[in-house]
């Protein structure tokens, strides 16, 4: 349960999801460092092997830890954790150790993104400008949620931020690269969607037959690269 | 709607996999325990019942969870009773009448290839069982090799179905963002009804009721993880209470958690269902979880009431007849057989 105070509230704190999981907040916004301690934090646990945990699903600034409460319960778990966000803290760098570069192969326009005229409209540039200031820099991956290998890339440069679709697509090919507001990202598989389309990928993001599905992993960084064409 | 589920898909929701999974998990412990498979053995979630399978090969069946008429062969059979079947042998599961969901397990369990090491079905990115999706009418699934000792004609002591009725009391443990909430907000939720839209599935059950006020006006926060059983509330002030095939990470304020012994019975809450929730400590609702996994083990199945010995040509035939008087078992050299029952007079 949380505490009541929301202005005055300290991080890092840990809240309760029920009685299999705890949430550790180590921040309030979407914020680079906070991001950074998030997956430092992530390894400290992973090394530190805890028995009752049974799986971790890091986001933008916290952590959840599912346990099964029959091998530990809420006090010692609570405790445990309490003691690794203390040693985490100490050890973590702003800038995680090297992170992995994604490169992504991308054809702009067209068929394949179909909202980028559109966009370079809203934004007053030309479709060029648009393209060389989204495949200029580095992206980091914050978290993956909303479907398998689904990123959440920030960074976006505010030039190109341009809000979602007033009508989403009841479906968005697979490989579909999308702006939604002050966010990129790329839609793993066909799927609803509302983001603004400019382009397309012919990189498979996720593959259940692979022993590491998702292409693209929480912590790791993406590029997009302009090709020609899909076909490789 | 019938899919193939198990216990669910885990260690893969930090890559946007939901874990998804049977959503009555004691109905699908319950129908694992029956017929001697593991707990994390899939078998058919059937929703709203109305099947039919043919069996080619003699196994034991088990059948739990929502209920409805059920029959093997046009004898009728009962809830939570592990029965052997013979090659040939039809089930049928009619129309339920009371819950949602009902789970038909088999001796050996469905062995299609895991994918993700999980069998169960999630629809919205069609992973897992038959090729991601429902069962169509022709289908043909495969069973694992079944236990040896696997015996019919058991029930799981005290074991009381699911089943949800009309109106449905839910322990919940408050957090994790119950601070975005107010004082008022919190009442509600603590002190009104709410009913059960139409507009629910096996990722969440949306309620219709009082508004549910937060301090601020705004219901969103920075998107994070959810779990089995997030009450979130969002911009509309209407809590949804996410369920198995939840997306893994959401953007609304979660004002409670759903007590892991509760999900079950939210699982059978079908449209217009009522439901009043209750704030327990977590150290309750693990107390109550260890409650829970002292139910489901094999030393609690005992054998079907009330057995009598026959000698028909020869053979020895025992007969047992289920507390419902309508359904019973015969027992011809260690493989057990539904049989109908016309006049039944309780022993005694």
């Amino acid at each position: 349960m949380a505490s009541s105070e929301t202005s005055s509230t300290t991080y890092p704190r840990l809240v309760t999801a029920g009685d299999s999981a705890i949430v550790i907040e180590l921040g309030s916004e979407i914020d680079p460092n906070v991001n950074n301690q998030i997956y430092s934090l992530v390894k400290t646990l992973e090394m530190a092997d805890i028995e009752a945990i049974r799986e971790l699903v890091p986001t933008y600034r916290s952590l959840l830890v599912n346990y099964d409460p029959l091998v530990s319960g809420f006090a010692e778990m609570n405790e445990r954790l309490m003691d690794l966000v203390d040693f985490s803290k100490d050890r973590a760098g702003t800038e995680p150790e090297q992170a992995r570069i994604v490169e992504l192969p991308v054809v702009y326009g067209g068929d394949d993104g179909p909202d980028l005229d559109s966009l370079a409209e809203h934004a007053s540039l030309s479709v060029q400008e648009v393209i060389d200031i989204h495949s200029g820099i580095d992206y980091r991956v914050y978290m993956i949620g909303f479907a398998p290998g689904f990123p959440y890339l920030g960074g976006l440069d505010k030039r190109i931020a341009m809000p979602r679709l007033k009508t989403p697509r009841v479906s968005v090919p697979a490989g579909s690269v999308g702006i939604a507001e002050s966010q990129t990202g790329v839609y793993p598989n066909a799927s609803p969607g509302g983001w603004q389309l400019i382009g397309r990928t012919p990189a498979k993001l996720f593959d259940v037959s692979s022993k590491s599905p998702s292409m693209i992993t929480p912590g790791s960084k993406v590029r997009f690269v302009p090709v020609k064409s899909r076909d490789r | 709607m019938t899919l193939v589920q198990d216990r669910g898909r885990f260690g893969f929701q930090q890559l946007g996999v939901s874990v998804s999974g049977a959503v009555d998990i004691d109905a699908l412990d319950t129908a694992n325990l029956l017929v001697g498979n593991d707990s994390n053995a899939a078998c058919l979630e059937v929703m709203l019942g109305g099947l039919e399978i043919e069996f080619s090969n003699a196994v034991v069946i088990a059948v739990t969870g929502a209920e409805s008429d059920l029959t093997i062969d046009d004898v009728p059979i009962s809830l939570g009773v592990s029965y052997f079947v013979h090659a040939g042998a039809r089930l049928e599961l009619g129309l339920v009448n009371n819950g949602l969901r009902a789970y038909i397990a088999v001796g050996g369990g469905i062995e299609i290839a895991p994918v993700l090491g999980s069998r169960s079905t999630h629809l919205a990115s069609g992973i897992g069982g038959i090729d991601g999706r429902a069962l169509i009418t022709g289908d043909v699934i495969y069973l694992g090799q079944s236990s040896d000792a696997v015996a019919s004609g058991l029930l799981l002591e005290d074991d009381s179905p699911t089943s949800s009725g009309s109106e449905i009391n839910v322990r919940i443990v408050l957090g994790p963002q119950d601070d975005e909430f107010s004082d008022s907000g919190i009442a509600s939720l603590l002190n009104s009804t709410y009913t059960v839209s139409d507009q629910s599935n096996r990722q969440g059950l949306r309620l219709d009721g009082p508004v549910i006020e937060s301090k601020s006006g705004r219901y969103d926060i920075v998107s994070d993880a959810v779990v089995n059983g997030s009450i979130q509330v969002p911009g509309d002030g209407k809590p949804i209470i996410l369920l198995a095939d939840r997306q893994t990470t959401g953007g609304y304020a979660k004002i409670a958690t759903v007590a892991t012994v509760d999900l079950p019975r939210l699982g059978q809450a079908g449209p217009g269902t009522k439901i009043t929730f209750s704030a327990i400590t977590i150290e309750e609702s693990q107390e109550l979880l260890a409650v829970r996994s002292e139910r489901f083990n094999p030393k609690n199945l005992v054998s079907i009431v009330e057995k009598i010995s026959l000698k028909v040509d020869g053979d020895d035939i025992v007969v047992g007849v289920a507390d419902n008087g309508s359904s019973a078992l015969a027992a011809v050299e260690g493989n057990t057989y539904p049989v109908s029952v016309e006049e039944y007079t309780p022993a005694g």
